[in-house]
């Protein structure tokens, strides 16, 4: 129960999980985390490994659209620009990945926060077109990119995945299990604590009233860039992460349909929030694998079902987001709250 | 007034000088000058439409005069951006309430420490240190503005959840976690019944007596202007039409017209 809980200080008023059901669910998580990789076998760590990806880089959109209210259909982009800084440095320089995946996240923060800058003037939807064109330039860059010397597609060497002489090669899978679920976990330590603190606040203060937070001395201007570039700083994260990850990377993997597809998981998972973005991550991500065994087993019973099975992967995903706005519109973090709510007063919940 | 007995006019701390501002064919305020003076509790008063809010709204930077100059404490504020002008120690409340509705009532005035804290995305983000120590020493600030305003049990709702006359007082709440040296305050009591109102009126009055906070107040309850206020600035289709003390301004032909309309004023 929450009640009868006491704070004494404010620092511990002020925790982020100040109360003991939510310090058992964390740790419990973690427990889950740590055992998952031991049991699993190249299937499902491949899998989780996409989620912490796509986790990264849905917790970073967040920051942009879910608690500034920016709306951005360019993290595609922004996930490419760092893919490709990381490879292009892993490539032609060697520099191995402790190195190049941090410069290509702050490369990739940089050019979010100029892509970010018609933000100042535009609002809402329009904001949203400059985003795509953000995107679309990136792709074009990349499609054209003869004078950084990229082709169709870009190898990195395998020995550039070490981290500090520790080499990520050999059984892939886990090792990048680790590195990617403690960046997640960095990830998601970082931004709850930006968002108790003075900039995060800001940053919401621009959301929800941006006539206010103007007159009781938030800069627009400087905090809307720095929310495109803190998200972006993460979507390089992500991208440089895939780029490591696969080994190989080529401009098709960050398309629009990519920037849409992270936008959607964080409407399904619940804007403004980061457990959310993480719901959405691993909803939009086993939904396909989920379809694509069911069709799997029913391959025996409908023959044809396996050669639909791109068509109704892409409806169910429409289907999932139309039916989330109807029911609930605030996500997969809202369900979870009312099964939260539901327990608190158990068993006298009526 | 201090002026009238021989005792020496303290300096101005804002001194409005022949502002005028007009959209498009539309004036809306032309050639308003007065003085306000630190301390005193400066209201606004006029019939709807008459200019009040766009001046408030000149003074926090929302709107750009075309003539004439605000000075405060010796600066100009015309042509600085809102954000600046809160730097100075100027704070407001809205007519409509202007609140950050999803957030917690503590959240919202953490905000209104903005202008005092440091912190930056990557402090706040490692949240240790003096990050942390930063928060918590204007979080004990938040407090003693909660206690002012006996709102503590309120202090973890989201505001959006609130009453109307509470997100009033949430909202003077976050001007006055700006522990600024100029409070503007568009309507308080507007929408409120006679206890909210006396509630309001108390925190008005503590707030300029403990603090000696300047304010600048609109306000239609003509009673609670007359009896809180130390000047009164009148204003009628954009021009001031009297200045002074209640008394003074109660007893103006023109303010009288204002609001009776000519044949009283006649009388």
């Amino acid at each position: 129960m929450q009640s009868g809980t006491f704070h004494s200080s404010y620092s511990s008023d002020m925790g982020l999980r100040p109360y003991w059901p939510m310090r058992l669910r964390i740790i419990l998580v973690i427990v889950i985390m740590l055992v998952f990789p031991w049991f699993a076998g190249r299937y499902w760590l491949n899998l989780a490994n996409t989620i912490g990806i796509a986790a990264i880089s849905a917790i970073g959109l967040n920051i942009l659209v879910g608690y500034t209210g920016q709306i951005s259909i360019g993290q595609g982009g922004f996930m490419a620009v760092g893919a490709y800084t990381s490879g292009l440095l892993a490539a032609n320089a060697g520099l191995p990945m402790w190195v190049s995946v941090p410069i290509a996240c702050v490369v990739t923060a940089v050019v979010g926060a100029l892509f970010g800058m018609p933000s100042v003037r535009l609002k809402g939807l329009y904001l949203a077109i400059a985003t795509l064109a953000a995107q679309e330039i990136i792709i074009w860059v990349l499609t054209h990119g003869k004078i950084l010397g990229i082709g169709e597609s870009l190898s990195l060497p395998p020995e550039t995945s070490n981290l500090f002489g520790l080499s990520l090669a050999g059984s892939t899978d886990f090792n990048f299990y680790w590195l990617i679920m403690g960046c997640l976990v960095l990830t998601v330590i970082f931004v709850s604590n930006l968002f108790r603190s003075r900039a995060g606040r800001a940053m919401v203060a621009i959301r929800d009233q941006d006539i206010a937070a103007q007159v009781i001395g938030v800069d627009l201007f400087r905090y809307k860039l720095l929310a495109f570039a803190t998200s972006s700083f993460f979507a390089g994260l992500a991208g440089a992460l895939t780029a490591h990850y696969r080994g190989i990377i080529s401009w098709e993997r960050f398309t629009i349909e990519t920037s849409i597809l992270v936008l959607a998981m964080i409407i399904i998972g619940g804007l403004g929030s980061v457990s959310g973005a993480i719901y959405g991550a691993t909803f939009m991500t086993l939904l396909p694998a989920l379809l694509s065994n069911v069709s799997r087993a029913a391959s025996g019973v409908f023959p044809s079902f396996s050669s639909y099975l791109p068509y109704i992967q892409q409806g169910a995903f429409g289907l999932a987001i139309v039916l989330f706005l109807i029911f609930e519109p605030e996500g997969i973090v809202k369900m979870w709250r009312n099964v939260k709510d539901y327990f608190r007063l158990w068993p006298f919940s009526y | 007034m201090a002026g009238d007995n021989g005792v020496p006019m303290p300096a101005a701390q804002m001194q409005i000088d022949s502002v005028g501002l007009s959209f498009g064919g539309v004036r809306a305020l032309s050639g308003i000058s007065f003085n306000v003076y630190p301390g005193t509790i400066q209201a606004i008063i006029g019939p709807n439409g008459a200019g009040k809010t766009s001046l408030l709204n000149c003074i926090s930077g929302l709107y750009k005069p075309q003539q004439g100059q605000i000075r405060f404490e010796g600066r100009n504020l015309i042509g600085l951006a809102p954000h600046e002008i809160a730097r100075l120690g100027v704070a407001r409340s809205f007519q409509n309430i202007e609140l950050f509705r999803h957030m917690t009532v503590v959240e919202n005035l953490m905000l209104g420490r903005h202008v005092h804290m440091r912190g930056g995305v990557i402090s706040g983000g490692l949240y240790w240190g003096a990050g942390k120590r930063e928060e918590i020493v204007h979080r004990e600030f938040v407090e003693q503005v909660i206690d002012l305003l006996e709102i503590q049990d309120i202090r973890k709702k989201t505001v959006g959840s609130l009453s109307y006359g509470l997100q009033k007082r949430v909202e003077l709440g976050r001007a006055l976690a700006m522990d600024p040296r100029l409070l503007l305050l568009d309507e308080p009591m507007a929408g409120m019944n006679s206890e909210e109102k006396e509630d309001m009126a108390r925190f008005i009055l503590d707030i300029s007596e403990e603090q000696r906070t300047t304010i600048v107040l609109i306000e239609h309850d003509m009673g609670v202007v007359m009896d809180i206020s130390d000047n009164v600035a009148v204003l009628e289709f954009g021009q001031l039409i009297a200045y002074g003390t209640p008394d003074e301004v109660k007893a103006h032909p023109d303010v009288i017209a204002a609001y009776l309309g000519h044949q009283h004023a006649a009388h």
